[in-house]
């Protein structure tokens, strides 16, 4: 088994859900049930992987890369095809690969219109083999290549399947995206062939932590990074292109959006720009921290001036991105470990409101939130999974949301040396007022949606049942973890901490 | 006297030895053409439907002595280094062949149907293919001279093959104007760059120059800049394209796919052969030159591609900005000349494969809806799925998205922009990001439509069969794009030209 997962796993784990998707093109459009069985059978397979690693991995050393896979690939620039796992992505990848599965499972009564599972469900396992991958590859340029895969998909899932003013959004997505993303192919060049090894690969370019860089180059190699992954963040002022993508995707794309999509941003801060241009992350974590926090801010102001559900879980997506960051910007152990269970957490939880979301949008044909009401009478199953995602989201203790946001707050008090204290200690404390605002927003509009009688347009309407069959199987495990994770950060902490403390130590150069 | 001339001409004339063997593709190409004008003038009106299969079969024999070659490797050089076959040149020249070869197939049916002169249409092509592999070993003035009107001279009556058509008649007019055009400053360029170097041979003039030094600097300025220039309105290079989205729209759209894939790629082996065999030694005028080809081509093709609606003319714009790309590596090229060199010819080759891939699908698309227009792509994703993919991933590729082919093509150019570490490379390489954005705003409209779009009023949403050539052509450049995408090394093994030597 440990051999197996050694030399296979990760490939495996990759390129299973592509495999399903090129199956799916073999077989006929007509055979929906087959359709998406093979998808689900090979984002299920990807899970069991997932699942392997995380009984088989040896969490005294998360610290270091495991399951390394190191293989020839673009020779002319020194390019090699390595994957590998450590105690940061593994808890991502395990996000990945569960909730996959559970978006396939969700659609199996839900695809959205116009139709078409045999597209649908190929684009989602292609999107799933981008994200895997990203988590997994060692290599800047296999990073580049796994980064961008998923931009097509994602673009057809928003165009093609989603709300009336899905043409704007998705090409408003895939241009910030890609305009991030050639800044950042140009820095990692020069990254590339300012350092003294000429390598793409990580593990060697975070041993050299920068040191033959000079400073300025250093400030402006990150600045190019710092777009790249700061768009897909999404950071203030590039959010835009998030509530609008997220609004008009279907529910499946949103959920998918919110769970991954975003972390490739933050993981991409953590796991390449920070180690590898230490000095460069030192000039610019304050700048980083301040945006952070007015996206906390603006995130939260914003969501309160919604009146459409699901454009107000997207600005509070912006808000908790705001608080990953900030922890990420401390520069500390203590500030990685929170800003990665931040990501956790926020998927999860995220992700279980735009399912719920998109749940409510199929029953009452609106997100308008002044136009529904009584949620917890009409479908009280429902409404008391909104309740508790909301209470998630909001960071109440005892539920995920918790430890993503409190340690984050907590990481201010005290940045790294080299950071000024006064500024962090200032920006923790608005970060602080911003989730009082969180908890205005997420209970105005549980209020509001879920409280009082329904109103008489809704009342007798026979499409409004509870929670189906589908729907259950696939929100449990995220509502289970939500919980568990609640009572047992440890389970991320102990993978995290030994590679936070090392990242941690490369951006500080110590 | 005359006897005792005669004598001593035939003493002193000594008959260059001839290598066949460096010869074979060209001869192979040259029976093709004999080939197809006896089988026209034998078998007359029918000998129609035999021409293509001639033609292709051709071109296909034709990679075997390219292929013997590769076998035996070294540098052949004829005529005192005017003609030299190495393993850059063969490269080219199965790009050429492979990029005929598939242009033949689109061709099909579009001639057969289309009830035009079929017999000339291939024996003019395979002309203009042997100037092309004329071009690609030629390191002479006079040389790539004649290989660049051989090359072009029937491809301006290939322009202008839809004779019925007036937009047919304008597009080869157009083209042939600005083709002599340019061939008229190309000659002046080519006169002055004689009158310095002494000499018609490339290294030659390159060492030459090199003596000038600091001397004579306006004459040389002039010199190589009118020579690029002419090359310019060959490879459609801002402020030099005006005739391109004309001529593009109006010719048949195989043979714009020809003039916008082989053709274009002909004029960058040009461009190839007198910079990096002669003009390299003066960086300090030609890197800036290019750098203002290079940034003017890529941001107004760009910026003039988002307000096409017809995708034809779209792809013609995208092609200038492409060129832009492709330009690029030129403004860096005293920094490592081979790489440069591999990063261009690299591009070159991916080009050709998902620009063909573009056309190809478009011909095959245009079959049902009867105009290139975008509006009439709309709601393709609905009846002809597999066509729709196709072309959705070759535009991607275009974009540069990995992991299509399009994404190693621009990579490698970024990476030599930033390993130049020159002020022009730097800015470069940001303004080329920066146009990578734009660029995919266009595409992306293609896919829009052909996705997201309804089908237009009075289209039955009926797929039509696509023929075996177009679908054969589609399979192949797909594969190879994924590929080139997938394992870059596939193609950076055939361009790695680090140990050839550049400069006078």
């Amino acid at each position: 088994m440990t051999d197996f997962l050694n030399d296979w796993g990760l490939i495996l784990i990759t390129f299973l859900p592509l495999a399903g998707a090129l199956v799916m093109l073999a077989v006929p459009k007509e055979s929906e049930e087959t359709q998406k069985t093979i998808a689900l059978v090979a984002s299920g397979a990807a899970f069991a992987l997932g699942v392997a690693f995380l009984i088989n991995f040896d969490y005294d050393s998360a610290g270091v890369l495991q399951y390394v896979v190191d293989n020839e690939w673009i020779p002319i620039i020194n390019s090699r095809f390595i994957l590998g796992i450590d105690g940061i992505s593994l808890p991502l990848l395990a996000l990945t690969v569960l909730i996959v599965p559970l978006v396939i499972i969700y659609s199996w009564n839900h695809i959205p219109s116009p139709g078409n599972p045999k597209a649908f469900l190929a684009l989602i396992l292609l999107l799933e083999t981008g994200m895997v991958g990203t988590f997994v590859a060692q290599d800047l340029i296999l990073f580049f290549v796994f980064f961008e895969i998923v931009l097509l998909p994602m673009f057809f899932i928003i165009g093609v399947w989603g709300g009336p003013d899905r043409k704007y959004a998705s090409i408003k997505f895939f241009l910030f995206t890609l305009f991030g993303s050639a800044l950042m192919i140009v820095s990692f060049l020069a990254l590339y062939f300012m350092s003294a090894e000429q390598t793409f690969d990580m593990r060697i370019l975070q041993e050299l932590g920068g040191l033959d860089i000079a400073r300025t180059t250093q400030i402006l190699i990150f600045g190019g990074m710092f777009l790249g992954f700061g768009i897909k963040v999404p950071m203030f002022p590039f959010h835009t292109w998030l509530p609008d993508a997220h609004t008009q995707a279907p529910t499946q794309g949103s959920v998918i959006l919110a769970a991954v999509l975003l972390k490739l941003g933050t993981y991409g801060f953590v796991r390449i720009a920070l180690p590898l241009l230490p000095e460069g992350a030192q000039w610019w974590a304050p700048i980083i921290a301040v945006l952070a926090v007015i996206g906390i801010i603006y995130g939260a102001l914003a969501c309160l001036a919604q009146t459409d559900m699901k454009r107000l879980i997207a600005f509070s997506s912006v808000a908790h991105m705001g608080f990953v960051m900030l922890a990420v910007a401390t520069l500390t152990d203590f500030g990685i470990n929170a800003a990665v269970f931040g990501m956790v957490a926020h998927g999860l939880i995220t992700g279980m409101l735009f399912f719920v979301a998109g749940s409510i949008k199929e029953r009452y044909h609106t997100l308008e939130i002044s136009r529904l009401g009584g949620l917890l009478i009409s479908a009280p199953k429902l409404g008391w999974i909104l309740g508790l995602s909301a209470m998630a989201s909001l960071g109440l203790p005892g539920l995920a949301g918790f430890w993503g946001e409190f340690p984050a707050i907590l990481s201010a008090y005290e940045p790294a040396p080299m950071l000024s204290e006064p500024l962090f200690r200032t920006l923790m404390v608005i970060a602080a007022l911003g989730t009082v605002l969180a908890a205005g927003y997420l209970l105005w509009m549980y209020q509001r949606t879920a409280m009082g009688t329904p109103p008489e347009e809704f009342a007798d309407d026979p499409e409004i049942t509870d929670v189906n069959t589908a729907e259950w199987i696939s929100w449990t495990p995220m509502l289970l973890l939500i919980v568990v994770l609640g009572f047992f950060p440890s389970l991320i902490f102990n993978m995290t901490n030994p590679a936070a403390t090392a990242i941690a130590a490369a951006a500080t150069g110590g | 006297m005359l006897a005792t001339l005669t004598q001593a001409a035939a003493d002193s004339f000594q008959s260059p030895s001839i290598d066949w063997h460096a010869f074979a593709p060209e001869l192979v190409l040259i029976a093709t053409i004999v080939i197809l004008v006896l089988v026209d003038a034998i078998k007359l009106e029918r000998a129609r439907p035999l021409m293509p299969a001639i033609a292709g079969i051709g071109l296909l024999v034709t990679i075997i002595p390219l292929a013997t070659l590769a076998a035996e490797g070294g540098t052949r050089s004829l005529f005192e280094g005017s003609y030299v076959v190495d393993s850059m040149s063969l490269v080219l020249k199965a790009l050429f062949i492979v990029s005929a070869y598939i242009v033949v197939l689109l061709s099909t049916n579009y001639v057969a149907e289309g009830d035009y002169w079929e017999s000339e249409y291939y024996t003019l092509l395979i002309a203009s293919v042997l100037g092309m592999t004329v071009m690609a070993s030629s390191r002479d003035l006079v040389g790539i001279f004649v290989a660049l009107e051989l090359l072009s001279i029937p491809a301006y009556m290939l322009a202008a093959w839809r004779k019925g058509d007036p937009k047919s008649n304008e597009a080869g007019m157009k083209y042939y104007l600005m083709g002599v055009f340019a061939s008229a400053i190309l000659l002046y360029g080519f006169s002055l760059t004689y009158g310095i170097g002494g000499s018609t041979r490339l290294t030659e003039i390159g060492r030459s120059i090199q003596e000038w030094g600091s001397d004579g600097v306006p004459v040389i300025t002039l010199a190589l800049l009118f020579t690029i220039i002419g090359f310019a309105f060959k490879v459609s290079a801002v402020p030099f394209h005006m005739w391109a989205p004309d001529t593009y729209e109006g010719a048949p759209t195989p043979v714009t796919a020809y003039l916008a894939v082989a053709s274009k790629a002909a004029g960058f082996v040009a461009l190839i052969q007198v910079v990096y065999y002669s003009f390299i030694v003066r960086p300090d005028i030609i890197e800036p030159v290019f750098w203002v080809l290079s940034v003017a081509s890529m941001t107004v093709g760009n910026l003039i591609a988002l307000r096409q609606t017809n995708v034809v003319r779209m792809l013609a714009y995208s092609g200038i900005a492409q060129a832009g790309f492709m330009l690029a590596p030129f403004a860096v090229v005293a920094s490592d000349p081979s790489a440069s060199l591999s990063a261009l010819v690299t591009y070159l080759i991916i080009y050709a494969a998902m620009n063909l891939g573009a056309f190809a699908c478009v011909i095959a698309i245009s079959r049902k809806t009867r105009s290139a227009e975008m509006d009439s792509f709309g709601g393709l994703f609905t009846y002809m799925p597999g066509l729709t993919a196709a072309l959705t991933l070759f535009l991607a590729s275009l974009m540069g998205i990995p992991p299509l082919g399009g994404w190693f093509a621009k990579f490698g150019v970024f990476a030599v922009l930033v390993s130049a570490e020159t002020g022009l490379g730097w800015s470069l390489a940001i303004i080329m990001a920066i146009n990578t954005v734009i660029a995919a705003y266009y595409y992306l409209r293609v896919a829009r439509s052909m996705w997201f779009d309804d089908v237009p009023e009075g289209v039955d949403a009926v797929p039509v069969r696509t023929p075996t050539g177009i679908t054969v052509s589609i399979a192949v450049t797909m594969g190879l794009t994924v590929l080139f995408g997938v394992l870059p090394a596939a193609v950076t093994n055939l361009t790695d030209f680090s140990s050839a030597a550049f400069g006078g």
